[in-house]
């Protein structure tokens, strides 16, 4: 079964290709709209920031929809699932594919703690980089002590890092780092096929969307998100198969098995 | 909810885990390989590989090293030890690490951090940062080059810095427990921990399985990392993961 991983510049694709080639698929790098035309099977990996997304032209992006609506499964893995999305919080300005409703956002901002998904900054894994005027800001958020100490606070409206992680007093650390379970919300999945529930799945990631009727499992890291999300033939899971042992190369066998069938 | 992770860190020189290792069933030659195959069917979280020698030859043998491992293990592996620039970076992610974890170079040049985090993601940039108690009260030192070099910067004041560079994780070696046994450095795990918002990984002094306990409640670890205790073979990581799990610490117990 040959699968094409979507190459846009994001991150290495070593362990997304060695790990389909240990389920049995043949996986080919490649990019750009003839590619994702000839495709049987899409995978759109990815860690980085949200407007690397933009690397994926017009041409590609519209040979993508073509795809999904002809029936090609895609899988989205982490930054992949995001940009299946409207947009985030991260590019504000980068619109998503927009397969699923809703906009990705920040884990570590006060919004994302409590759950409500409003705009903030920060680099999803480029963090600390580049020019972004809003890493100012979060240069400012980062190096009040207030926000960055767990003490007593009197203001509340400088109170959003609650200590939410047990045990302990820490702050919520972001990048959501390691690994976590992966909880169904009790519609089916293909995707998760076999796949034990509250599996642990290995997470890195800053943003994370939201959860919409079409996220078949999520996670819980200050705010819920959606883990795994799923419609039809398009599948997107925010944690990384390549990298969550038994359960991710399950997940991983299941979206080439799904594939195949679909020929 | 998110678990506490364990990692195992194989000190290697030309390929091959030279420290303390003592399991009985280990041919000689591979043994780095052996020992990550045994700590993943035990459930390990994560590994470290450390080139303690880190000349040419020697990372060239750990390259191939863990592009062996990184084709049987479907887990995050990371590689330190003499990374001093992009270009050694590279070699080691394009030999199958995910992460690499950079420490006198970082010191010596900190635009190094951002460097990495720019070109592969924070995810990919673990900074390294060995202290040990300060004459100063209450304070902890850094110390480059393997423990020899003292540098003029607070091991708290560094991790902040090294965060908002670009760092993805912070691996704090306490050098007063390093090899001790003794357990973790509690009170400077904590300090850096509540200190940044990024994980922090607790090194040096493992020697029981509460020690573990301690460094993720007292110490408030995000994660623990230990040599010894596993290689030589005291407690699995299966018996320490159940342990945690005993006291209410969340970790990954599969099965």
């Amino acid at each position: 079964m040959e699968v094409l991983v979507v190459d846009y510049g994001a991150g290495n694709l070593a362990s997304v290709m060695k790990a389909l080639r240990a389920v049995g698929a043949s996986p080919v790098i490649g990019a750009g709209a003839e590619a994702v035309a000839g495709a049987a099977a899409i995978v759109i990996p990815g860690v980085g920031h949200f407007s690397q997304t933009t690397s994926i032209d017009d041409r590609a992006r519209d040979a993508i929809r073509v795809a999904i609506a002809g029936g090609v499964p895609v899988l989205g893995i982490c930054l992949g699932l995001q940009w299946l999305f409207d947009g985030s919080d991260e590019a504000p300005a980068v619109a998503g594919l927009g397969v699923f409703n809703g906009r990705c956002f920040d884990l570590g901002s006060d919004r994302g703690q409590t759950g409500v998904r409003l705009g903030s900054d920060q680099g999803q894994t480029t963090r600390g980089v580049g020019t972004d005027p809003d890493r100012a800001n979060l240069l400012a958020h980062r190096s009040d002590p207030g926000l960055t100490l767990v003490e007593p606070q009197s203001d509340p409206s400088l109170t959003p890092v609650e200590p939410r992680s047990d045990p302990g007093l820490t702050p919520l650390k972001v990048p959501h780092v390691g690994w976590n379970t992966v909880d169904s919300t009790g519609r089916s999945s293909r995707l998760l096929d076999a796949i034990p529930p509250s599996s642990f799945a290995y997470f890195t990631h800053t943003y994370a969307a939201p959860v919409v009727d079409d996220t078949v499992a999520t996670t819980t890291h200050g705010a819920a998100f959606t883990a795994v999300v799923e419609r039809g033939r398009v599948f997107g899971a925010q944690f990384h198969p390549e990298k969550s042992g038994d359960a991710g190369l399950r997940l991983l066998a299941n979206f080439v098995r799904i594939a195949a069938g679909a020929r | 909810m998110l678990a506490r992770r364990i990692i195992a860190c194989l000190d290697v020189r030309d390929g091959r885990v030279v420290k303390g290792v003592n399991f009985r069933d280990l041919r000689g030659a591979g043994d780095a390989a052996e020992l990550a195959a045994r700590y993943n069917a035990e459930g390990i979280d994560e590994l470290i590989f450390l080139d303690i020698s880190a000349t040419l030859e020697s990372r060239r043998a750990m390259s191939r090293t863990i592009t062996a491992i990184a084709a049987q293990l479907f887990i995050p592996l990371a590689a330190g030890g003499g990374i001093r620039s992009l270009e050694d970076a590279k070699a080691a992610l394009d030999a199958g690490a995910d992460k690499v974890s950079i420490n006198s170079a970082a010191l010596l040049h900190p635009q190094l951090i951002t460097t990495l985090a720019a070109t592969y993601g924070s995810q990919a940039v673990l900074v390294a940062i060995d202290a040990r108690g300060s004459a100063r009260q209450g304070a902890y030192d850094v110390l480059s080059r393997a423990g020899t070099h003292l540098e003029s910067i607070d091991a708290v004041a560094w991790a902040r810095e090294a965060a908002d560079r670009g760092a993805g994780e912070i691996l704090l070696t306490s050098i007063d427990r390093d090899g001790t046994r003794a357990g973790f450095d509690c009170a400077l795990t904590a300090a850096v921990s509540t200190a940044v918002r990024i994980p922090v990984i607790a090194s040096g002094g493992a020697g029981a399985l509460d020690h573990f306990a301690d460094v993720f409640t007292a110490g408030r670890a995000d994660a623990a990392l230990a040599a010894s205790i596993f290689h030589d073979g005291d407690y699995s990581v299966r018996d320490l993961k159940r342990s945690l799990a005993a006291q209410g610490i969340p970790v990954r117990l599969d099965s």
